[in-house]
């Protein structure tokens, strides 16, 4: 990807010009500060420069959404987080958010609004499938033309929101050869990292669930994984290095798929 | 003694339902143990969801062949059972097939019941094979050893017999009025059981009437006692799976409950104005227990969810953590809840209305943190269910337990879980660096 300056304004600037942003980009503690995650968060914002939208992040303002905590069980934390949140997104009168994790993005939209905090949420691919429908955004390079790729089904965006078509619309836009593992859609296997299983040791079992599920994107003799969301990706990345099979297929996000096919 | 029969019959009736009156009374007692939930939105939306699900049963043909065998069972006993009705009018008033007078509709109707018998019994036979001799690994989990694999055969051989008392009653029937028998008047059709009938053609006409009238009362005991087994069995789905499905959740997966006594406190914490050394509120209840340790902390919902799982076990089969051998089965998950359910009805029985602490609980006693803590929260679970079970929501209240009123998380959550309170993240970055990766 080139180096080119990102544009990243930041809410406090946006309210210091005067100016109200259309839409958060909420980058979510991943996307903040995990190293491959970073990298989908840049090529997120790429495609938000090329296509001209009108965001901002709220930068040393974000803080945890807190999904984490609640789904290991502690509501406290959870609730602490959520309410410090909320205040600051309601101070800027945010109205529309954008993120690209499906824990974010399950818990602004189905967590957040019984504590006040009531906002129009979408994930990357949907935000990106919006781009590309309304025009905003064309998908013309060849790069991943006839490239066999299988879309991982990110649990939080799949069953959790029965959202899957919006990733599967945008590869389609990139005329690669999109083939579906056996278990997809509704039966989509979890990559592991779920329930705050990230981070932690797994349980005493036979195999991790990550390379199980790698076996599945695997079986479908992939050029490229692709998911959309950072933890999917540390696990199927995990998982392909596991199988020995990181030089030939890549474990790649939605975002970086179009970033890239697009030069960005 | 021209009314023994009838009066007999009488009997057999009233204590058949009374018996199963009375566990219904318990199983409505012990559901209403749970912890009181709104389900009262939205009913349009919940009947909707009853008859497609329960009704249409659109959730079990996700799995085809499963699907396909149950549709005919289950079409079986809910059109059948209409035969029934005429059984009790003919048992109480010595009757004989009083329905007769419809005519042809009537023949139309014994026909289809014998047609779509036949079918349940190779639906049965095929049920038994796939448990017993193809053993598909989700009827052999550990969880099934012992009565719940029985459990599943008993339900199979029941419905066997009761099929083959049907065509067995309708085969003799059928010879008697061959052979022009008073009180056997020509009525219904016979398309299967005729090819039996063909096996009784050198019976007397009093052995046949014998083997009627036994084929006859057995069937109708048999239904009764079926009906009283199903407390005590796997099989209350037929009739739970209705208010089960109406229940069930109309929320995204994805969304789990905030708890309302936490946004009380955390407001209050939050709130500069608040005085801390104040006196609490003149509020002297007990403080609420945060998540579940015992069934009794559970929804009613969540244990109407427990007696409502027939184990068909698709849930575990789904599951990633089981799948990778983990210990954790969402299935045994429900089967617990019901157990210590059960234990908690009959320490509630034994002690003249009052339960009594029995030093035992849900968590630790029947449901292990290490299975609650190999959740991945995928909701692969919930969405196999044919029936709107959650297992996840039971995982989820019981790790509340855990981690809120015993601060028992594992020491890498823990770890996780103070970062975000330190610097706002579940790793140890400060809050400061969150747009470092723009200049990166």
């Amino acid at each position: 990807m080139s180096n080119d300056k990102l544009r990243v304004p930041t809410m406090g600037q946006c309210m210091a010009e005067g100016r109200k942003p259309e839409v958060l980009f909420w980058v979510g503690s991943a996307g903040s500060f995990d190293d491959r995650a970073k990298k989908i968060t840049r090529a997120f914002v790429k495609i938000l420069n090329k296509a001209n939208v009108d965001f901002a992040v709220l930068g040393t303002e974000e803080s945890c959404t807190g999904d984490v905590a609640k789904r290991a069980g502690n509501e406290f934390l959870f609730q602490m987080q959520a309410l410090m949140n909320i205040e600051v997104l309601n101070g800027y009168g945010i109205k529309k958010i954008v993120t690209c994790d499906p824990h974010s993005y399950n818990c602004l939209k189905n967590e957040y609004p019984g504590l006040g905090g009531v906002y129009d949420v979408i994930h990357h691919t949907q935000f990106i499938q919006d781009l590309i429908n309304s025009g905003k955004l064309n998908v013309t390079g060849s790069l991943y033309k006839g490239k066999r790729i299988t879309f991982h089904d990110p649990c939080y965006l799949g069953r959790a929101n029965n959202e899957y078509d919006a990733p599967r619309e945008v590869l389609k836009k990139t005329d690669a050869n999109i083939i579906e593992m056996k278990r997809n859609k509704q039966t989509a296997l979890c990559c592991g990292a779920g329930g705050a299983q990230m981070f932690k040791e797994p349980e005493k079992g036979d195999k991790d669930v990550n390379v199980l599920r790698t076996e599945d994107a695997l079986r479908t003799k992939p050029n490229i994984i692709a998911t959309g969301c950072p933890y999917c990706i540390t696990m199927m990345t995990d998982g392909v290095k596991n199988k020995e099979k990181e030089d030939i297929v890549k474990v790649m996000d939605i975002a970086e798929i179009i970033a890239t096919a697009e030069e960005l | 003694m021209e009314y023994l029969s009838n009066i007999l019959f009488a009997i057999v009736l009233v204590a058949g339902i009374g018996f199963f009156t009375k566990n219904v009374l318990r199983l409505s007692r012990n559901i209403k143990l749970g912890k009181d939930v709104d389900v009262s939105d939205n009913k349009p939306q919940r009947w909707k969801n009853m008859a497609k699900i329960a009704l249409g049963q659109t959730k079990m043909v996700v799995r085809p062949v499963a699907g396909f065998l149950h549709i005919i069972v289950y079409a079986g006993f809910i059109i059948i059972n209409l035969e029934v009705l005429e059984i009790i009018i003919d048992g109480l008033f010595g009757t004989h097939r009083i329905f007769a007078s419809l005519g042809s509709v009537y023949n139309l109707l014994i026909g289809s019941f014998e047609i779509l018998a036949l079918l349940v019994i190779v639906a049965v036979v095929i049920f038994w094979i796939r448990r017993n001799i193809i053993r598909i690994k989700r009827f052999v989990n550990p969880e099934m050893n012992g009565w719940p694999k029985n459990d599943g055969n008993i339900i199979l051989y029941i419905e066997l017999v009761l099929m083959t008392l049907f065509l067995t009653m309708n085969a003799a029937d059928y010879q008697l009025q061959l052979l022009d028998v008073p009180h056997y008047a020509k009525a219904g059709a016979f398309p299967v059981s005729q090819f039996i009938a063909s096996l009784f053609s050198d019976m007397s006409i009093s052995s046949l009437i014998v083997l009627e009238r036994t084929a006859w009362w057995l069937h109708i005991i048999g239904i009764l006692c079926f009906l009283n087994y199903l407390y005590y069995s796997k099989h209350l789905h037929i009739l739970l799976a209705f208010p089960n499905t109406y229940y069930g959740s109309l929320e995204p997966k994805g969304k789990l409950n905030n708890l309302e006594a936490i946004t009380k406190e955390v407001k209050l914490m939050m709130d500069p104005s608040a005085d801390p050394f104040a006196a609490p509120a003149e509020d002297d209840s007990v403080p609420e227990k945060f998540g579940a340790s015992d069934v009794k902390d559970l929804s009613w919902v969540q244990l109407l969810n427990a007696y409502t799982c027939t184990e068909c076990g698709r849930c575990t089969s789904s599951c990633p953590a089981n799948l990778t051998g983990k210990k954790l089965s969402p299935r045994k998950i429900m089967m617990d809840t019901r157990d210590r359910l059960e234990e908690v009805g009959k320490n509630i029985d034994a002690n003249k209305g009052v339960f009594v602490d029995d030093g035992r609980q849900l968590l630790g006693d029947y449901i292990t943190k290490e299975e609650l803590w190999a959740c991945t929260t995928c909701n692969a679970c919930v969405e196999e269910c044919p029936v709107s079970i959650s297992p996840l929501s039971i995982i989820q209240d019981m790790r509340r337990y855990l981690v809120m009123e015993q601060s028992a998380a594992p020491v890498e959550l823990n770890n996780m879980m103070s970062n975000i309170e330190n610097n706002g993240a579940p790793w140890p970055y400060n809050q400061m660096d969150r747009l470092n990766w723009v200049e990166e």
